[in-house]
């Protein structure tokens, strides 16, 4: 038995999952998926000494489409989003991450809450926009993607808040384009680009220690520039670094490469200017 | 804390401390020991059963969750002694050579084939790509589950 010692708590519903919390102060962690908590306990980065269960709470797995947007359950797994049609940015997304039987299991709360800086849906939610319903102690509130990522694995969310849901804009058009040493491997270099409301968003990941909206290549298109402009724009404006896995210039040459390939999934900047 | 479960299809009931993995349930108090333990942390694959159908690293997954779930280990996989057609295929293609990543392999392929009875070599290479094996070398195990395919649908 590798992780430390817990108590496990079945939750029966949000209200449960909410005060188990409260009462644990900081001390409880959410059982979703558990395809990044279960490792991490096992190599014990995290101990928590109550684990909430959230996966029997029942009515937290519907895919609901929404006014202009598509609204995933808490206990929506990443195999759900390849299954709907939907949203196919996010049908898109989800194939890239991990295997079959991580994707089983593995959920769009969890990945949003977990906050790797190399995983796919954060990219996803702050390129569309994306909005958490998150309950805490003090009750329901709404928190924007943009407001959401702070470091590696680190978010503004609490230690006693649940996200119910999240909810995805529909994007009018969009690109997707990944770049991975191995198929199913985390991402060196994600970007996703997204127009809503005649805006576009581009958003790299893998990057730096949060998903990055590449704000000059932004203003490149907006501007009338061409994709190739902005791929440069967006490779100038990064400050990757180096690891085992990719030096800091492949990472910024990658990164204008795969903005270039989203740009052209999405039909943007495809004209000559 | 008590967990109830069915391990091909047979009902267990066993007292786990919350920490226990369902791997090392099946394969400590269940005495399945069919199911490997690799890496313990959802790379290797080695762990991989069906729970409720669907596959799940056993390792990513603790016991006290699988209260009233239906599980498949590769153990479940023959019939009255006769092996099932994706073990058939294995040992007729050289799909295995230790053996230990085998029975993961194993449940994973048993999952595609009963959603794609017909998969081409890719989406093979595809849907076993979250199994690592050490020894045999890819090609044999995407031509035994091949092989398998053109056998189905005799499933578990
Ligand atoms: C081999 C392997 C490969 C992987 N490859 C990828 C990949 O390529 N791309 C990728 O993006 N991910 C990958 N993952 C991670 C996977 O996507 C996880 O499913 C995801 O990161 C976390 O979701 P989960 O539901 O499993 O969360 P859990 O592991 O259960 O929880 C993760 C964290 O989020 C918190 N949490 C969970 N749900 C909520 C909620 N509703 N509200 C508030 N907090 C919550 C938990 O308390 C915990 O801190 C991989 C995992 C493995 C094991
Ligand atoms: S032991 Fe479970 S995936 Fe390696
Ligand atoms: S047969 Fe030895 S690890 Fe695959």
């Amino acid at each position: 038995m590798k992780p430390a010692a817990f108590d496990y708590v079945r939750a029966g519903s949000v209200e449960e999952t909410v005060s188990v919390l409260a009462e644990a102060a900081g001390d409880a962690k959410i059982l979703a998926g558990g395809q990044s908590l279960v490792p991490m306990m096992a190599l014990r980065l995290a101990r928590p000494t109550v684990l909430v269960d959230i996966n029997r709470i029942p009515d937290l797995d519907a895919v609901r489409r929404t006014d202009g947007a598509v609204e995933v359950g808490a206990l929506v797994r990443h195999r759900d989003l390849t299954d709907q049609t939907e949203h196919p940015l996010l049908a898109e997304a989800a194939r890239w991450i991990g295997h079959t039987a991580i994707r089983t299991r593995g959920t769009v709360a969890g990945s949003i809450a977990h906050a790797d800086p190399a995983a796919e849906l954060p990219v996803v939610a702050l390129a569309t926009g994306a909005t958490a319903t998150v309950i805490g102690p003090r009750g329901t509130r709404i928190v924007a993607a943009d407001d959401l990522f702070v470091g590696p694995l680190m978010t503004t969310l609490a230690d006693e808040d649940l996200v119910t849901a999240v909810r995805f804009p529909l994007p009018s058009r969009w690109g997707f384009a990944e770049f991975a040493r191995r198929h199913g491997d985390f991402a060196l270099v994600t970007a996703v680009t997204a127009e809503l409301d005649d805006a576009v968003r581009i958003v790299l990941g893998g990057i730096g220690p949060v998903p990055r909206r590449a704000t000059a290549a932004e203003a490149v298109l907006a501007a009338g520039g061409t994709a190739g402009d902005a791929a440069d724009a967006a490779a100038q404006e990064i400050d990757p670094t180096g690891d085992l896995h990719g030096s800091a210039a492949f990472r910024r040459a990658i990164a204008a490469e795969m903005v270039r390939r989203a740009l052209a999934g999405a039909g943007i900047g495809q004209g000559r200017a | 804390m008590n967990v109830t479960f069915t391990v091909n299809d047979e009902s267990v009931r066993i007292d786990v401390e919350p920490r226990r993995t369902l791997a090392d349930a099946l394969r400590d108090n269940c005495d399945l020991t069919g199911t490997h333990l690799g890496c313990e942390h959802g790379v290797c694959g080695a762990c991989t059963v069906l729970v409720d159908g669907e596959p799940v690293r056993a390792c990513l997954m603790f016991a006290v969750q699988a209260e009233g779930c239906a599980i498949t280990t590769v153990e479940g996989l023959q019939h009255d002694g006769a092996l099932h057609p994706l073990q058939e295929a294995f040992v007729d293609h050289h799909g295995l050579q230790c053996g230990f990543c085998t029975p993961g392999m194993l449940l994973t392929a048993v999952h595609l084939l009963e959603h794609n009875p017909s998969p081409d070599r890719r989406t093979i290479r595809e849907a076993m790509s979250g199994n690592i094996c050490r020894c045999t070398g890819y090609q044999s195990i995407v031509d035994a589950v091949e092989a398998a395919a053109q056998r189905y649908p005799p499933g578990p």
